[in-house]
């Protein structure tokens, strides 16, 4: 690839007139070298696997292997099928869309690690509510990955990625930046106005901390994407209003290595910190645990 | 850059929850099997460190079981391996169990059946890569990212050179290779990951050499993209 900081990612976009999803699919294919039609065929493929996703989870509500969760996409689709829904209809959507992705990954079903398992709602939570609302073609839409994959390129190779390395920051975190960058260009926003979209989002979640229940991808991680998708939406926002992020993104993402580095090694998924440790978190470890030798 | 490619960062396409306690755990279940050479009657696994102590909330028994019967890491069916398994004819016995200076994410999957019968140990160290350390008695070290082949064979002068000289005659390089053996003059084990497939001739070719007893061909296991932890 032709960049490594989201500065150089932006220059490179305005010396050549393209936005940041299409100059990724050219950096792919000759990082590759395979043909850019071969290469766009793969991603669109990824997307038919989210939206996939977004279905069942939404239709068939299912329970995850644990029998920790389930279900909650659900709930929050029919509570804003009521219509009293404080986010709004559509906001409320990429929620429920974002809860029944993780709830697929939870149950064993098939997702798209969007940069992680653990963070696999956010993205497809934005990206499927959003070509609804806007009515978007496909192609648009793989194109908008292209944009999000090149935003987290630069976040995993100048930090991290993974919660045991960098906590939740650096996995629901980078999914909410990649979201809130990647929609705000579909919206029409500027490579650079996407790039402030990503430093507003990650800011919101530096110090998130990795502290799974039982060690499980549950609670809080299904939550957190549903919550994260929301984020996404408000940052996108945020950027194409006009708001910039007073510290560079590229610093932003800076701060987050400096402190997924500091962060203890409790807090990135060891499950021996934070919610984990808690006396409810505890006992349900413990029932797993249970559970387990008793079958 | 420990990233080189976008679908490390969009990808890979899996069935959850996690790509070190799943999808890499259903691909040492593919390399054993690979190993194997083909369906098994029995599979025995013992479990280690944070796979024995969440591993079934990972559906980690579910995705070795799955990768025993030769299922993909995006391969829906995981969820109903056991199911599968019987179907199959194939008995699983999982336990968990201690052992030290091992990682986390380990494993030890025994297959038999049809009087033969091969020992596998394996970790998966994240983003769905793993490390094969043991096979049988043999400390091995190669993930199935490559083509490997293996060669049980006696500890003999001129061994080496001569399953050397079979690939560099089919035009396959040789990208790492190891020897171990368990005494001098006893059996051992060269383990090789090369850059192309070796073809049907060259593994034939290296079976009938004096000395060999077995060889074992494992392709890439389960490697459709790159992927990334969580």
């Amino acid at each position: 690839m032709r960049f490594s900081t989201l500065q150089d990612l932006v220059l490179l976009c305005e010396r050549e007139g393209v936005p940041i999803g299409r100059l990724m699919l050219g950096e792919q294919a000759r990082e590759t070298d395979e043909p850019e039609d071969r290469v766009f065929e793969r991603m669109r493929g990824y997307y038919r696997v989210m939206k996939e996703a977004v279905r069942k989870g939404i239709e068939e509500a299912p329970v995850s292997r644990s029998g920790l969760t389930g279900g909650d996409a659900r709930r929050v689709r029919d509570y804003l099928d009521a219509g009293a829904s404080a986010l709004g209809a559509d906001a409320g959507k990429a929620m429920a869309y974002a809860l029944a992705v993780s709830e697929v990954n939870a149950s064993m079903g098939r997702i798209v690690a969007t940069p992680t398992a653990g963070s696999c709602g956010v993205i497809p939570g934005v990206f499927v509510s959003a070509q609804e609302r806007f009515g978007w073609s496909d192609d648009d839409m793989v194109y908008g990955l292209f944009c999000a994959g090149a935003i987290g390129y630069v976040i995993a190779n100048n930090a991290f990625i993974s919660g045991a390395e960098g906590g939740c920051q650096a996995e629901i975190g980078s999914a909410i930046a990649m979201a809130a960058g990647a929609l705000t260009e579909l919206r029409g926003g500027t490579p650079e106005q996407a790039v402030h979209a990503v430093g507003l989002a990650l800011k919101n979640s530096l110090g998130l901390v990795c502290d799974p229940v039982a060690g499980l991808v549950e609670v809080p991680c299904i939550v957190r994407n549903g919550l994260g998708a929301v984020t996404a939406l408000a940052a996108s926002d945020m950027a194409l209003a006009g708001v910039r992020s007073v510290i560079p993104s590229d610093e932003v993402i800076g701060a987050m290595l400096e402190i997924g580095s500091l962060m203890p090694e409790a807090y990135r998924e060891t499950a021996r910190g934070g919610l984990a440790r808690t006396p409810t978190g505890r006992k349900i470890a413990q029932d797993i645990r249970l559970e387990r030798r008793n079958s | 850059m420990r990233y080189r490619d976008v679908f490390s960062i969009i990808g890979p396409s899996m069935v959850g929850p996690s790509s070190s306690h799943t999808a890499g755990a259903v691909r040492l279940g593919l390399t054993a099997r690979a190993l194997f050479g083909g369906t098994p009657e029995e599979a025995e696994i013992a479990l280690y460190g944070s796979f024995a102590a969440t591993g079934r909330g990972h559906g980690t028994d579910l995705a070795i079981a799955a990768g025993i019967l030769g299922f993909g890491p995006d391969d829906e069916r995981i969820r109903d391996a056991f199911r599968h398994a019987e179907e199959a004819g194939v008995r699983l016995r999982f336990r968990t169990a201690h052992r030290p200076n091992v990682h986390p994410n380990t494993a030890t999957i025994r297959l038999r059946g049809g009087g033969r019968e091969i020992g596998v140990t394996g970790c998966s160290y994240g983003g769905g890569n793993i490390a094969i350390t043991e096979v049988d008695r043999f400390e091995v070290k190669f993930s199935a990212d490559y083509p490997t082949v293996l060669v049980f064979h006696e500890d003999r002068p001129s061994m080496i050179a001569e399953i050397a000289e079979i690939l560099a005659a089919s035009g396959v390089n040789i990208g790492y290779m190891e020897v171990d053996r368990t005494v001098r003059r006893g059996s051992a084990l060269t383990v090789m990951e090369l850059d192309q497939e070796p073809g049907a001739g060259a593994i034939g070719r290296i079976a009938g050499l004096d000395g060999v007893s077995r060889v074992c061909a494992v392709p890439p296991v389960g490697r459709a993209a790159g992927g990334t932890d969580a």
